[in-house]
């Protein structure tokens, strides 16, 4: 853990702590006798990208578990807007906190305009629900066209399109998103990228986004977390990252080999 | 919704999926399932003269308020319960117990008390008895999911058995409760075969009213998604625990229901009308008939009443034969079904 980067940031912790309204303090997680959390602290601003990166197993996915309540928090907590986020998985949406989950996971026995619905339906407010449909449907265009059919006629891009539209459904703050191009070509990665761009700038949603995919990502974050082996190596920006071999490290094992020895 | 004239099989589609969702790929057999169980039960009817037709509509429609409700818990929570049969007696039993007016002495078991309230007084007790226990047992099942859930059902369906064998103060055993009183409307007693056929088909009505009422509604396309995927149901601000022991619970009172009109049909109850096989077979006719589906649930208590009564008139077999070769051929439709059709006749998931 002496990497340069990491410790610069931890530096600037105490400035600007205040501001990050999603935030891991120390998260340990532990899935019976695998940690696949390790004291991670990492967090997001209002407004901004956040990407989490890492190989496979590093425990990224488990970032948003843990803040979802699917994930077993054995350390340390996590807390929204300065309090202590500690509710019952179904609760925290109506906080103001969506998830994507991985690999898309639609409805697939209903329609698409019922798959979005889902996504507020907790609300009871008919006249809102409306509102918020049409707004989710007027950013995707491709989910308006296809409004009326079955969830599982659709290719896995506009899955995706309608896994993120069924997140915004809830009008979120913050945004989780686990994985949003697994398994998709590299075409319909960059519309996806483009997408959660297009989200966080003019929807001016906080996005936490755990990706894999390095490059499409960074394009577009504005804060950026390496896992490997469960810790936080890095904490940054997109270029902090770029401006170091850390991705590479990791990546190839480099990284926490003396770590693993030690243990 | 439809731009052009509905043809008959989008009519038939609308009738098992009330949200109208076309998939083209359903093909025929949906169509020919229906024209061949329909067919039948005309033919059966014209061939057999209307009396027995009426009985068969009672039977019918017990049966079909259990399979639809018992859809409602397959089909929508994915709860494969095979203790749907308890809930159907205890219903039974309230309704007997509440009713009957007997006075069992000379009987060495001793009398149970007698209460003589009124069919429609007793029903909506059997109801709210079948609830009540539905919501204990379902708190403590809800823990459970996929083939523990089979196995806890299994667990509530014996012990319901044997509690109507053995709770002999209350339930009589196996000697049953005899004279269960005939519904009653001020003087008019309905006690011909045709009333009670036309009161179980309006309660019937009723089950399935609320059944359709459920699934088109946004509590059904919740149930929907918890179907499919529980965890993200939940993600997304549904209390699934909740939303699965409500439908639980809703089920178990259509089921009770079931039970009374049973009860006060037969106006003889005993332990044997609630083996664990009749919840088997319940389960088998939801499968038969197709998950999730209404329509498919109906049918498919139809096919199986006329299967049942059918064979008793096949040329050539014996009658002390008919009860056995209607479970091998039942066994084998399943068998048939589940090669060629795993969805069933209409549905449109596998278990």
């Amino acid at each position: 853990m002496s990497d340069i980067s990491t410790t610069t940031v931890l530096d600037n912790r105490s400035s600007d702590d205040e501001a990050l309204v999603l935030e891991l303090r120390d998260v340990t997680v532990q899935f019976g006798a695998v940690v696949a959390l390790n004291q991670a602290t990492l967090g997001v601003k209002r407004g901004e990208l956040a990407a989490v990166m890492g190989p496979n197993g590093a425990g990224k996915s488990t970032v948003l578990k843990a803040i979802m309540g699917l994930a077993p928090v054995t350390g340390g907590e996590v807390f929204w807007r300065g309090g202590r986020l500690s509710l019952p998985t179904h609760e925290i949406v109506k906080q103001g906190i969506s998830f994507v989950p991985q690999g898309r996971r639609v409805f697939t026995h209903l329609s698409v305009a019922e798959n979005l619905e889902i996504g507020c339906l907790y609300l009871n407010d008919k006249a809102e629900q409306a509102r918020r449909l049409d707004s989710v449907l007027e950013l995707f265009p491709v989910l308006y066209e296809k409004r009326r059919d079955m969830a599982s006629q659709m290719s896995g891009g506009q899955q995706q399109m309608l896994a993120l539209g069924r997140g915004l459904m809830a009008a979120p703050e913050v945004l989780l998103l686990d994985e949003p191009t697994l398994g998709l070509a590299p075409i319909v990665v960059k519309e996806v990228f483009d997408k959660v761009h297009e989200i966080n700038q003019r929807l001016r949603t906080t996005t936490f986004v755990v990706e894999h995919n390095i490059k499409g990502v960074l394009d577009i974050a504005t804060r950026a977390y390496v896992l490997d082996k469960g810790r936080v190596v890095h904490a940054g920006t997109p270029q902090t990252v770029q401006d170091t071999n850390i991705l590479t490290d990791v990546f190839l094992g480099r990284f926490g080999a003396s770590d693993e020895e030690a243990e | 919704m439809l731009s052009k004239p509905p043809g008959l099989r989008q009519i038939l589609e609308l009738f098992r999926n009330p949200r109208g969702a076309v998939s083209p790929s359903r093909g025929n057999i949906e169509l020919w399932a229906n024209i061949v169980i329909l067919a039948a039960a005309a033919v059966f009817m014209l061939v057999k003269g209307a009396t027995f037709a009426v009985t068969l509509g009672t039977v019918f429609a017990i049966w079909a308020m259990l399979t639809v409700s018992l859809n409602l818990v397959v089909g929508f929570s994915g709860l494969l319960s095979i203790g749907h049969i308890g809930f159907f007696g205890l219903g039974a039993y309230s309704v007997a117990i509440l009713t009957s007016t007997t006075s069992y002495e000379q009987l060495r078991t001793g009398s149970i008390p007698t209460f003589g309230w009124p069919f429609f007084a007793a029903l909506p007790v059997a109801v709210v008895v079948a609830g009540l226990v539905a919501l204990v047992v379902g708190i403590a099942f809800n823990r459970f999911r996929d083939d523990i859930y089979v196995l806890v059902s299994f667990g509530f369906a014996i012990i319901a058995f044997n509690v109507f064998l053995n709770l002999r103060p209350v339930t009589r055993g196996a000697f049953g409760i005899h004279d269960v009183a005939r519904p009653q409307i001020g003087s008019w007693v309905l006690d011909s075969e045709l009333e009670l056929m036309l009161l179980a088909l309006v309660l019937l009505a009723i089950v399935v009213g609320i059944s359709w009422f459920i699934v088109s509604s946004s509590f059904g396309r919740v149930l929907t998604a918890i179907r499919e995927d529980e965890q993200v149901a939940e993600v997304f601000g549904y209390h699934v625990t909740h939303y699965k022991l409500a439908v639980w619970v809703i089920s178990a009172m259509m089921a009770g229901l079931a039970g009374g009109m049973f009860a006060s049909w037969t106006t003889f109850i005993d332990p044997n009308s609630f083996i664990l096989l009749e919840s088997v077979l319940l389960v088998s006719i939801v499968i038969l008939g197709g998950l999730a589906t209404i329509w498919g649930s109906l049918l498919g208590a139809l096919a199986f009443v006329l299967l049942e009564e059918g064979m008793r008139f096949l040329p050539g077999l014996p009658q002390e034969y008919v009860g056995q070769a209607r479970q091998v051929v039942l066994g084998v439709a399943l068998v048939l079904l589940m090669l060629f059709r795993p969805q069933g006749l209409l549905g449109r998931f596998r278990l």
